[in-house]
């Protein structure tokens, strides 16, 4: 039952999402036919009026916004401008290199963070706790795009371990390309974004441990007897991890944002370096649907948390309104 | 949090006591404080915090004047000087137009300060208002914010934001809205939530009781019971701010190329890694974080300040 109302509470927020994005599209002081035909056409005034009418540019904000809605149903979300293909096939391309890159990232920096954030808190107050804790918070403060650069100049022009961008080597054929290969170029990319991605994940498990190794009934398991580590399988970790998990998940938001400007940095194509491209050419179809993956990325990350919160939280599970 | 009833009277009464709790803290230490208390009792006490603030703000200050009225000669284009690696002429080196970089980068630092501070400044007005007209107001309108927020942060943020941008036609005006339309919606939870906490409290209630109205109400109790929140929120909007009017110019939407921003120079920098120059981007990059750690030193010790009940932690 929590499942289903929430389900449907974050269908109806995707929709509303994805109107938005609508509205900020079609009133940017951009004109989509002149985007499209280039400002040197010769096309007659005539010529011109006919596709704007063919397109519908004429009709109202709610009906141009259904029948696009209507077509993305059908997985028809137009022709990109500056790749001169079909919306949809350009995001399937790049959002298959963009998934591997965030997924790796995203799951290395769960756990790294969760260890470490796990190890700094049970030595709260010590040398490593607090360089571990000055070392989160100031990649906090530190932007992605930044730390790409530096990592960038240090393992790909200084040591010249790594290439320096690029999903694939310069000058080899498609079909040349080996999965070695992608992985190579994946390494500094994935890097970047689990050391970002870890400190918010760190911060939040130290602070959960402390709280938790404080908590009472830690005190009494103590004085029942139990050993430190039967202490911490059975009632640390498992009040910490799901949480964890689920904070995780909900970080799906910045996960894309930083996936956005690392891409940029390593000139990685993926659907960040799409968005920027379509926003910066003013290519609307494209811009639309990258927005409306980012969308729908963000929307699984919070439905799956959502979800999380209502099986691992028995008060929520049985319906009971604690919020 | 603990419900405060009068923040001005506990502050005061906390001031006097002040000292004799650090020094309660201070003996208390070796039983039950954890270590890092131990290590740096300076910043428990109020004084200290006050100083480290004072001291955090005085640079970023000087920073944000220095390059208000810096002469533009200081980072002229200069040909001869092309690529100048880090040295005592120019501490951050010179980037391809032979520009000295800290000059650059102070202009830029103060560009980037602006903007922020404007942004966030807006945005947070629109979160201490809706934040307490939600929770002041409660019932459908209540239901309608909180979607709302939810709704703004269904995208993730850096598309809103660059779409937004995209609307308004890219440049400083569309950097500034899209700053200030997308970092409400947490500060409006957090206001939200602070007000809620304060709806059914005793003197709130009474004052409906007289027959003040809702605004009444809001205006006289809750706006300066929720101030002290604002203010740690509003400081600690602007790191936010900040970083994400350098991502967005970075990738090209902000500010434009001409004017020094650290995104600007980031992306500039970027075309000449590959050839070894890494001054160009250690050094604005450090200004950021810099200015980003301080603002955040800043909101943490207001906030300990303002609310005594963690004053002596």
């Amino acid at each position: 039952m929590h499942i289903f109302t929430v389900t449907i509470r974050m269908l109806i927020l995707l929709i509303a999402v994805s109107a938005l994005s609508f509205i900020l599209i079609a009133k940017a002081p951009i004109d989509p036919l002149t985007a499209y035909i280039g400002t040197e056409s010769t096309l007659s005034q005539e010529a011109k009026d006919e596709i704007a009418a063919h397109w519908g540019l004429n009709d109202s904000l709610p009906q141009r916004y259904f029948k696009w809605a209507g077509n993305v149903l059908r997985l028809d979300l137009g022709e990109s401008i500056t790749y001169k293909r079909p919306v949809a096939e350009v995001i399937g391309e790049r959002f298959s290199h963009s998934v591997i890159l965030m997924l790796l990232a995203w799951a290395l920096s769960g756990i790294l963070g969760f260890l470490l954030g796990m190890k700094s808190g049970s030595l709260q107050g010590r040398l490593p706790d607090r360089a571990i804790k000055t070392f989160c918070l100031l990649l906090q403060s530190t932007p992605v795009f930044w730390i790409g650069l530096l990592v960038l100049s240090l393992f790909a022009v200084k040591l010249g371990w790594f290439p320096i961008g690029m999903e694939a080597p310069i000058g080899k054929l498609a079909a040349d390309v080996t999965a070695g290969d992608r992985i190579y170029h994946l390494i500094l990319p994935v890097f970047t974004l689990t050391i970002v991605g870890m400190g918010k994940i760190t911060l939040y498990t130290r602070r959960k441990y402390i709280e938790t190794a404080g908590s009472d009934f830690v005190l009494f398991a103590r004085a029942r007897g139990e050993t430190s580590r039967q202490m911490f399988t059975r009632h640390i970790m498992r009040n910490i991890a799901l949480p964890a998990v689920t904070v995780q998940f909900a970080s799906f938001s910045e996960l894309f944002g930083g996936m956005a400007l690392a891409e940029t940095v390593f000139s990685y194509p993926g659907i960040g370096t799409a968005t920027t491209a379509a926003a910066l050419n003013g290519d609307v179809p494209l811009l639309l649907g990258t927005a409306l993956i980012g969308a729908l990325f963000v929307f699984a990350g919070n439905l799956t948390a959502n979800i999380l919160y209502g099986v691992f939280d028995p008060r929520l599970k049985e319906g009971g309104d604690y919020i | 949090m603990a419900t405060i009833y009068n923040v001005g009277k506990k502050n005061h009464a906390h001031e006097k006591t002040g000292a004799g709790i650090a020094k309660c803290a201070r003996a208390n230490t070796g039983a039950r404080l954890p270590a890092h208390a131990r290590l740096m009792p300076a910043t428990n006490s109020r004084r200290g915090l006050l100083i480290v603030i004072c001291a955090c703000l005085a640079y970023l200050l000087t920073v944000f004047f220095c390059g208000m009225f810096m002469n533009p000669e200081l980072y002229a284009v200069n040909y001869g000087n092309k690529f100048i690696a880090p040295e005592w002429g120019h501490p951050f080196g010179t980037d391809f137009m032979g520009r000295d970089m800290f000059f650059r980068c102070v202009k830029g630092m103060s560009n980037s300060l602006a903007i922020g501070l404007a942004a966030a400044a807006i945005s947070s007005v629109i979160g201490l208002a809706l934040g307490i007209s939600s929770a002041v107001i409660g019932g459908k309108f209540d239901k309608f914010i909180l979607w709302c927020v939810d709704c703004c942060m269904g995208l993730p943020h850096l598309v809103l934001l660059i779409l937004i941008s995209f609307m308004l036609g890219r440049g400083e005006f569309g950097v500034l809205c899209g700053i200030a339309l997308t970092h409400w919606p947490e500060l409006t939870r957090v206001v939200r939530a602070e007000v809620v906490q304060l709806r059914t409290s005793q003197f709130i209630l009474a004052s409906y009781k007289m027959g003040m109205s809702k605004f009444q109400v809001a205006k006289a109790h809750v706006i300066p019971h929720v101030l002290p929140v604002y203010f740690v929120g509003l400081v600690l909007l602007f790191p936010h701010a900040i970083m994400h009017e350098a991502a967005i110019t970075f990738l090209g939407f902000g500010l434009s190329a001409d004017m020094p921003a650290i995104g600007v120079i980031l992306s500039e920098a970027m075309a000449h890694l590959a050839t070894g120059k890494w001054w160009l981007a250690l050094f604005p990059g450090l200004m950021l974080m810099l200015a980003v750690v301080l603002f955040e030193a800043i909101g943490g010790g207001l906030n300990k300040l303002l609310s005594p009940a963690s004053g002596h932690e």
